[in-house]
């Protein structure tokens, strides 16, 4: 790792084909400061993107990366790190690909506690396939398949994560890009399960949850002296308020082990002999 | 006389029937016998039959047969079970003192042993070695000396101390003493020991051993029998090298952990059954594209859907061929023995890293629950090599990097394998992505780029057609007209089949192929014969549909695939050419 790594580094020469305006650029922008600011380069760095236009991602940074299938994001980071640990593994995708498709992977992937980020880029709906409603948009949020709105409530992403056992839990948007990347920065430098939703708006498809209609609802819990992210109750009541959209570090458990560290997970698993581990006739032994 | 005895304990599933038919299983290996086991199982918990059979003899046994000679049955459903196994001079060993047991008929012309299993059991300790004082009587019956029986009893009992493990040798004697004391019969088995040394073992653990051997240090897997052996094998033992075994969510989640974990640069492996084998396709076409080198067991079991899960079938072949959208290039490997089990998945290993892509390796339940012996040597860690392709050193980066500096993953090179960099290799940085891309790694339609790296993709199979052995397994006379063909486990079966119809004055020739793609030409070993028969365990025999592709006359093709559709002039103009010159053709 070098020092002098600047943000841009992490750039790779693909320009975005994301719309004007679209908040992924700015997630985007964010998530590459954090990691430059945190001592990572490219070549140390593992990026994990999902379907959609956010997991668009992984081509337009530069690191080592994939771009998996729609909703397993998750454990392709999960395996990388515990594979080899001195990585610096962030994971990114959508909120169709996380809450919906991968809502499976992404609760489990909290209560195990991998020392990973995962970085959702929420803009309460499918961008790519032109504008359906999503897990976290609004009951009434008229799409091309919700005539009506979905009638459903939406699913609170913060909440599960919390119910999960989550260790780090924040909010941030793509806008405000100073506090974004200061909250990314700080779920990488978490030693567990970094998860950020970040509010990260479609200007095509989404005319509800807008920049303005962001910019003048969120509360900064950054700003707000007696909130101590540490305590549970505090976070469980900013996490369940249905009045309020709160950006910050909402939640950090900076106690409980991570799963690198309950499974003495150190080694390089690249590291491997030439031929059998030398004492492996023991195994054979086992059977008689 | 039979040169081997066929030995059974059945009850209830939760009556220990596993546990003590292995501890006869070893006693017997241990006194330098072979043998071979199967289980009869249903899978609830509680209630419902099981039993545990045991093949013993002197020589190789490489299967089972339909003869029963001594059978422990703890219930009367055991016996009803195996009346047609069961014949004159079988003999039943039962518990008379047990009320459901009391009204047990002998079948006439077998001798049935009533012992107060459970009252001698209490005698030595307690109830619960009720099955031990069986394994004592057995002993007594079979002629075996009851100490072959301590060792296997100290392995299986010695963690709770001595005092369980006294206990338990104790039972074992009470039993045999009670028949000595009791039954003024001369038994006619005498089971012989050698000086040989037999390790024990099943399938699945021999994948497990394998995947060990040849360096796998990343496993994630989602229960499923007959599966779980392999994963319940490694955990535990992979951190010693270390390694580490994540248990999944899902199979979704397991293939794509190991895909995270064979990214990382980690030999990575996930086993599971038929259920889990279709969701793990979701990801499967990812990681043939990417080119990562992963290995997934398939331990097939009787489907479809939910099936027949503690039964044996080979039908998941054509899903491993064929299985997963668009056209994926991947290799598929059938071990034909449990002792093919662990060289196969070593093999396994190096194919997938040499050609960089998803190696099937596919066992099926009789494999997995299959415990036979064998020498030592046959798993010889030092004859272990491992091979791990075109993985770039840290010094050769810049050689794979175009002019602007960017390594090329997905270069085209002339056998089609590209170079490959871990993450953490400096100048080695490289995106992968499921969508069609270009060599750096980079989504693209470009219709060029996109022949160029399916051509590549191709290649790496072509090359690896070439350089590697893709050859079968034979036995039997070379001469014969008779030609039998089969694939996987059916292989001891059928070898055995063969001394019966060597018997009978039949000779055959016969080829067990472990190579299913890509696979041996078989075209003129099947011209050459009269007779071919096809062996495999399914009712379709999509072994022998391939068998009869491959010897098909062949058809002229065109083939487009640069992701525009057929234009009809340019189509009426390439059959043309076909028709001029028979080549074929690629648009
Ligand atoms: C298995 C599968 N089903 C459906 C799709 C189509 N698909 C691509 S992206 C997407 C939803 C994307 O929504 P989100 O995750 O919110 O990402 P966004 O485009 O909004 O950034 C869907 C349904 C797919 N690629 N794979
Ligand atoms: S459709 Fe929406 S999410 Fe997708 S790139 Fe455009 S603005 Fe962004
Ligand atoms: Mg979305």
């Amino acid at each position: 790792m070098s020092s002098d790594v600047r943000f841009t580094d992490f750039k790779s020469d693909k320009q975005p084909t994301w719309c004007p305006g679209c908040g992924d650029f700015g997630t985007m922008n964010g998530m590459m400061k954090a990691l430059a600011e945190t001592g990572n380069d490219p070549d140390n760095t593992f990026i994990v993107a999902g379907i959609g236009c956010s997991g668009k991602i992984g081509t337009y940074m530069h690191s080592y990366a994939l771009h998996g299938v729609h909703g397993r994001a998750l454990p392709v980071g999960i395996g990388v790190k515990a594979a080899n640990p001195e990585l610096e593994v962030m994971v990114a995708g959508g909120d169709g690909d996380g809450y919906s498709i991968g809502v499976g992977h992404f609760i489990h992937a909290v209560r195990r506690n991998m020392d990973i980020t995962y970085v959702v880029m929420d803009n309460r709906i499918y961008g790519l396939t032109k504008g359906q409603f999503s897990p976290t948009s609004r009951e009434d949020f008229e799409t091309s398949t919700s005539p009506e709105g979905p009638k459903q409530a939406p699913v609170n992403p913060l909440a599960l994560a919390l119910a999960a056992g989550g260790t780090f839990i924040a909010q941030s948007f793509s806008s405000d890009a100073q506090r974004h990347a200061e909250i990314v920065k700080r779920a990488v430098e978490h030693d567990g399960f970094g998860f950020v939703n970040v509010y990260s708006p479609c200007v095509t498809f989404n005319d509800v949850d807008t920049y303005d209609y962001f910019r003048d609802s969120l509360v900064d819990l950054g700003e707000d002296e007696d909130h101590d992210p540490t305590d549970y109750d505090q976070a469980t009541e900013a996490i369940l308020d249905s009045d309020a959209e709160y950006q910050g570090v909402i939640y950090q458990d900076e106690e409980s082990a991570s799963y690198n560290e309950a499974h003495g997970l150190t080694e390089n698993m690249a590291d491997i002999p030439d031929g059998a581990p030398e004492d492996a006739m023991d195994l054979v032994r086992e059977f008689y | 006389m039979h040169k081997d005895l066929n030995w059974a304990i059945g009850g209830e599933a939760g009556d220990g029937i596993d546990s003590t038919g292995k501890i006869f299983a070893q006693a017997l290996s241990r006194a330098g016998r072979h043998v071979f086991t199967s289980k009869d199982f249903a899978s609830r918990i509680r209630g419902g039959y099981t039993a545990y059979k045991v093949r013993t003899s002197v020589d190789r046994v490489e299967s089972v047969v339909d003869r029963l000679d001594i059978l422990i049955a703890l219930t009367q459903r055991t016996v009803d079970e195996n009346l047609d196994e069961l014949h004159e001079g079988s003999v039943i060993i039962y518990d008379g003192e047990r009320t459901t047991m009391q009204d047990l008929e002998i079948p006439e012309g077998m001798i049935g042993l009533d012992v107060p299993l459970k009252s001698l059991a209490e005698d030595a300790g307690g109830a619960i070695m009720r099955n031990v004082v069986a394994l004592g009587v057995a002993c007594e019956v079979a002629s075996f000396p009851i100490e072959n029986l301590d060792e296997s009893l100290e392995k299986r009992f010695g963690d709770k101390g001595t005092a369980i493990v006294d206990n338990n040798k104790e039972a074992a004697r009470l039993g045999q003493e009670y028949v000595e004391e009791t039954y003024d019969h001369a038994f006619e088995y005498e089971l012989e020991t050698t000086d040989n040394d037999y390790v024990l073992l099943n399938g699945d653990e021999a994948i497990g051993m394998g995947a060990l051997a040849a360096g796998c240090r990343f496993y994630a897997g989602y229960p499923i029998t007959p599966a779980t052996d392999v994963m319940e094998y490694l955990t535990g033992r992979i951190e010693r090298y270390g390694g580490s075994v994540i248990q999944a969510e899902d199979e979704l989640s397991a293939i794509n952990l190991a895909l995270g974990a064979a990214r990382a640069g980690a030999r990575a492996m996930t086993a599971t059954s038929g259920p889990g084998i279709d969701l793990m396709t979701e990801t499967f076409g990812l990681v043939a594209t990417t080119e990562t080198p992963l290995v997934i067991c398939d331990v097939m079991r009787s489907g479809p859907s939910t099936g027949m899960p503690t039964k044996q079938e080979q039908g998941d072949l054509n899903q491993l061929l064929y299985g997963g959208h668009g056209e994926v290039p991947r290799f598929v490997v059938a071990p034909t023995t449990v002792a093919e089990c662990f060289h196969k998945t070593i093999e396994a290993f190096n194919l997938a890293e040499k050609y960089q892509l998803p190696v099937y390796v596919t066992s099926d339940l009789s494999l997995a629950v299959t415990e036979q012996t064998f020498a030592p040597e046959e798993f010889d860690m030092d004859e272990v090599e491992i091979e791990r392709g075109n993985l770039v050193e840290p010094g050769d980066v810049e050689s794979w990097q175009n002019d602007q500096g960017q390594f090329q993953p997905h270069y085209p090179t002339e056998d089609g394998i590209s170079p490959r960099t871990l993450p953490g290799t400096a100048g080695g940085a490289h995106m992968t992505t499921g969508l069609e891309h270009d060599e750096l790694g980079r989504r693209t339609e470009d219709t060029d780029v996109r022949i160029d790296q399916v051509d590549k993709r191709s290649r790496k199979v072509e090359t690896a057609v070439e350089r590697e052995q893709w050859d079968y397994r034979e036995f039997g006379d070379a001469d014969s007209d008779v030609l039998l063909i089969s694939w996987g486990s059916n292989e001891g079966a059928i070898r055995e089949a063969m001394e019966f119809l060597d018997d009978d004055g039949v000779s055959v020739r016969f080829l067990s192929c472990s190579y299913m793609f890509p696979r041996a030409d078989l075209s003129e070993e099947i011209e050459s014969a009269e007779e071919v028969i096809v062996v495999e365990c399914n009712a379709g025999g999509q072994f022998a549909d391939l068998l009869e592709h491959d010897t098909l006359s062949r058809v002229d093709r065109i083939n487009k695939y640069n992701g525009v559709r057929f234009k009809a002039d340019e189509l009426a103009s390439e059959i043309k050419d076909v028709l001029a010159t028979g080549a074929e053709v690629t648009a």
